[in-house]
Parts: structure tokens; C-alpha cells; sequence
């Protein structure tokens, strides 16, 4: 995970609210046309958008509605996108990350595979604090 | 009017440059890394004075209160030439150590002029030698990620080519796709072969990819999850996946080691994974008659 | 802009073709429009063009894999065409195999597949 340091006090590319089903498809061709100016291969974007996918609709699912921020790290090497909700957050961040990992059946929320699509990945919860994902995909 | 310790470096530079590029080439010398069975020695001696020729303009513009970044627009010369320089000595087999102390070895003809310089007080050379250093130090760092960055950039199209060579989808017959595999699948491996395996499907618009593993060494249980997954995704796409070469051996292997191949298609031989398939694309296989 | 442009009736299949900025919303009214559809006029097969779909998660999954469940149980076959090996190996990676779902290379082998059947 690179260091968040590196892009802590810059302004995010862009920022989505994600309030309806339809912000999810917003968030998806947001991350998915910065990843193609930057030149990425179809199937690297596929599958880290994929993963923003998850995410997004956790937070509007589970989490009552959120905010995407997309910020470009400093050298320019990863793209990293954070997603926050003041939903009732996660009770067991490690159970959450393994359940649902080889079925992906649905009652999970996904992290596990959202994980394995991209490079960094980190989530931090708590009952009652809303929940915040931050992922990144390597440029 | 008492110079900086910049300025006086600029003005060896400036005084003395032909005299510093020969001496940084002698020092390179000695240290072995001038490297004149790759590199004539006009070849060298043009790389070192567009080298110091950028070195010196970036200290002239890009050095402010004796503070300065290779980062900065002033050095923008100076990482154009690094980049094209590296370029070459990594195309020619230049080792990033090497690199580096080809750029290192500046500083010893540097130091000398100090030393010999008219007016510089004793105390005060410590803050010349010290800039010094600070400058050639970013310099040969600054080397060493460029050049270590091209280097990466080599392997990578050289790893592409081999797999590719290594793994190359045939077509086999009309809409029937083969992949031999070969040697070991690591998941890295394993992921592109299957990125160019869907992406043949695609092209060719093919109904049956035969994934055959006669050459490949042992079955164990991850090569058997990247053969599974490789036949889900086919499948996704529309096709239909038949896996041949499947010894008796690995057929016991794959029975102790509990991998269910479940709805994919698997045959011992080649031939007879290529007779099904051209039986599932419409083709009846006759002999002619013999006379 | 709606995400589902179109549901037409070939040879006794309805052919549907999913947009790329289809919503979760609109894919699960989707799944009901169709279950009745095919109620209603005793088709044989349902068939889900999902080649403009760039990104296809875990969501979409289920409810493509609940379709092909709710059509199988109304006596049609549900088919997917034009899957993009991006999404193919995605949807892998995640675990999704769809095993209870036809797969074909297009419309053409689709509607093959079901006069087949």
C-alpha cells in the first residue's frame, strides 16, 4: 500500500457522492476513463474497476450512501480511490475480507474479491464509525 | 566578496571544463567502469561532456540558496540526457552499480580542484566538498532509478516475448483453438496465457480450445486451479473446453489431491481431444477408400 | 438514459440486450420484466447479449444466475452471449462461475443451441 502521506494534503481528482444505484455507474466510468488516459490495459482496468464496483455499492447498500474520492499519488505510479460511508460499519473486518471469498454468493459484502482485484487494499470500520476503503491499482 | 560554495563549483566548471570531463574519465578508468569493450572512447567522452555540459547548467539555474532538486524544471536538461545516456549503457549491458559509480567518479576530480583553488580557506572547503557531494550524490541516485527504471522495461518486453513464443494459441482447425502448454505455470504466467487465450476465442470466434498439458511437468494443486479457472472463463465466453494429455499418473494425482474437474471435458491424447472437437464443430472424420 | 435499450422475440426466444451504464435498479426490474415476459408468451429460451457490458461484478452475477434459475423453473433456457474475456476472467477471479448458465459465442450459436434443444 503506498504511503498515503504521498497524497494526503493533495486534492482529489475527482470526488462522486454516492447516493442511488445510478451513482454506482458514475463511479465505475469515472475510475474506469482516468485508468484509460493513463493508458492501462483493458483487462487491468476490468478488473480494478470491478473492484471500485464492489465497494461503491457497499457503501450505499450497507452504509446508507457515501463519497468516492479518486487522488493520484504523488510520483504518479498509483491511482488510489477512497470510499466513505457513516453507515453502522463493519463488526469484523477479517471475517468480512474472507467470507463470501470463493462463492462470491452474496452474503458477504465482497471485500474478499475486491481485495484480490486490486493492488492495495485497506478498510477501516468499526460498529457505529462508518466504514472507509481505500484501494489503489498501479499505473 | 566572499563566494558561495556553489559559485565556486560553477566557476571550476566553468574554467575547467574539457579538464574535468577527462579526468572524470580517467577516475571512471580506474574504478572499471568506463567500459571500452562496450563504448569507444569518443562514445564515452560525448556521453561525459553532455552529461557535465547538463550538470552544469542545472547548478547554474537550479541551485538557490544552496538548496536544489533534481525534480525541478531548472534540471530538466540534465534528467534528458541521464535518460538517453542510460538508454544506451543499458542497452549495451551497463550494470546499474556500474552506473552508478560512472557518475560517482565526478567527484574526484572536483575535490582536487578545490584543493588546488587560490582563496578558498581552509575551513571553508569542508562547505565546497560538502556541496559537492550533495550534488553528485542526487546525480548518481537520480541515475540509478532511471536506469534501474529502463532496465525493468527491457525485461519486461524480453519476459513478453518468451511467453509468448513459450505459449503461442494455435488454430488448429476451423473454430477449433489449441494451447500447448509447456514447462511450469505460475500465476502470473498463467494469467496472460489465459488473457491471450479469450482473446483468440474472440477473434476466431472458436467453439473448442483444447488445453493440452503433455509438457507440462507436474499437476499439482494450483496448476490445476489455473487449468480450472482457464476452462471456467472459456466457458464464460461461450466455448467449450476439452483438457488433454492427462496421463494415468496425473489422473492419480488429481484423484489423492481431491480436484473435481467437474463439467470439463478431458482426454489422454491430443488425437483424441481433436476428434471430439471437430465432431462438436460438425466435422465427421472418414478414411478414404483404399484401393 | 435507460440501461436496457431493447427485448425482442427471435424464434421463440426473447433476446435482450444490456446497455453498459445499466443500474442495479434497472437490472432487477429487469429480472421481473422478463420472468413475466416469459410466463406470458411461453418462450423457450431467453437470451442475454451482455457484450456492451464493460464491468460485470458480483451483483449483475447473481442476478443473471437468479434469472437463469427463474426461467429455468418456467421451462426456458437462459443463454449469455458475448461475455468480454476481461469480464471472463474477472468474474473467474471472483469466484463466479455461473455453472448453471448457458454460455454461447453469439446470437447465432445461442438460437443454434435452442433449436437443438
Amino acid at each position: 500500500m503506498p504511503d498515503p502521506e504521498g497524497t494526503s494534503g493533495r486534492a482529489a481528482i475527482a470526488e462522486i457522492t454516492l447516493a442511488t444505484s445510478r451513482d454506482v455507474v458514475a463511479a465505475r466510468q469515472a475510475v474506469a476513463r482516468i485508468l484509460k488516459e493513463r493508458g492501462l490495459s483493458v483487462m487491468r482496468i476490468t478488473r480494478f474497476v470491478t473492484a471500485v464496483s464492489e465497494i461503491a455499492r457497499n457503501a450505499i447498500v450497507h452504509g446508507g450512501g457515501g463519497q468516492i474520492s479518486i487522488y493520484l499519488d504523488t510520483r504518479k505510479e498509483y491511482l488510489r480511490v477512497e470510499c466513505r460511508d457513516e453507515g453502522p460499519g463493519i463488526e469484523d473486518v477479517t471475517l468480512a475480507m474472507t467470507e463470501g471469498y470463493t462463492t462470491a454468493g452474496g452474503l458477504g459484502r465482497g471485500l474478499g474479491g475486491a481485495k484480490r482485484l486490486s493492488h492495495g487494499f485497506e478498510v477501516r470500520s468499526a460498529p457505529g464509525k462508518g466504514t472507509t476503503v481505500s484501494m489503489s491499482v498501479k499505473l | 566578496m566572499p563566494q558561495t560554495a556553489t559559485a565556486n563549483i560553477l566557476s571550476i566548471l566553468e574554467t575547467d571544463f574539457s579538464g574535468v570531463v577527462e579526468e572524470w574519465l580517467g577516475t571512471q578508468v580506474k574504478e572499471g567502469v568506463k567500459r571500452s569493450d562496450l563504448f569507444s572512447d569518443s562514445e564515452s567522452r560525448a556521453q561525459n561532456q553532455e552529461l557535465l555540459k547538463a550538470f552544469v547548467k542545472g547548478i547554474r539555474v537550479g541551485v538557490v540558496n544552496e538548496e536544489f532538486s533534481l525534480e525541478d524544471d531548472a534540471w530538466e536538461d540534465l534528467r534528458a540526457v541521464l535518460s538517453d545516456v542510460s538508454k544506451e549503457r543499458v542497452g549495451r549491458g551497463v550494470t546499474p552499480t556500474e552506473m552508478a559509480t560512472f557518475v560517482l567518479a565526478l567527484k574526484a576530480p572536483l575535490f582536487k580542484r578545490l584543493e588546488a583553488m587560490p582563496g578558498v580557506e581552509g575551513g571553508k572547503l569542508v562547505r565546497e566538498v560538502l556541496m559537492v557531494t550533495r550534488l553528485v550524490d542526487a546525480f548518481a541516485i537520480y541515475t540509478n532509478e532511471i536506469f534501474i527504471g529502463e532496465r525493468d522495461q527491457i525485461i519486461e518486453r524480453q519476459r513478453q516475448e518468451m511467453l509468448e513464443l513459450s505459449t503461442p494459441v494455435v488454430e488448429l482447425w476451423d473454430r477449433v483453438l489449441t494451447l500447448p502448454l509447456i514447462g511450469t505455470l505460475d500465476s502470473v504466467r498463467a494469467q496472460e496465457v489465459m488473457e491471450n487465450l479469450l482473446q483468440t476465442i474472440l477473434e476466431r470466434q472458436a467453439e473448442v480450445v483444447i488445453m493440452d498439458i503433455t509438457g507440462v511437468g507436474t499437476v499439482d494443486t494450483q496448476v490445476a486451479q489455473h487449468l480450472l479457472r482457464a476452462a471456467a472463463a472459456v466457458r464464460l465466453m461461450g466455448a467449450e473446453c476439452i483438457i488433454s494429455g492427462i496421463s494415468p499418473m496425473i489422473a492419480q494425482t488429481m484423484v489423492q489431491l481431491g480436484i473435481d474437474v467437474g463439467t470439463v471435458s478431458t482426454r489422454s491424447s491430443i488425437r483424441a481431444a481433436l476428434s471430439d472437437a471437430l465432431q462438436k464443430v460438425g466435422y465427421v472424420i472418414k478414411t478414404t477408400e483404399a484401393s | 438514459m435507460s440501461g436496457v435499450t431493447s427485448i425482442n422475440l427471435v424464434e421463440n426466444a426473447l433476446l435482450v440486450s444490456i446497455q453498459d451504464d445499466v443500474t442495479d435498479t434497472e437490472i432487477v426490474a429487469l429480472q421481473e420484466t422478463l420472468s413475466n415476459r416469459i410466463a406470458k408468451e411461453r418462450v423457450k429460451g431467453v437470451i442475454l447479449d451482455i457484450s456492451s457490458l464493460e464491468i460485470v461484478d458480483t451483483f449483475v452475477g447473481r442476478v443473471i444466475a437468479q434469472l437463469a434459475g427463474i426461467s429455468r423453473l418456467l421451462a426456458a433456457e437462459t443463454y449469455v452471449v458475448g461475455m468480454r474475456p476481461a469480464v471472463a476472467v474477472t468474474l473467474v477471479e471472483l469466484g463466479m462461475y455461473l455453472p448453471d448458465i448457458r454460455t454461447a459465442l453469439s446470437l447465432t450459436h445461442a438460437l443454434s443451441q435452442l433449436r437443438r434443444a
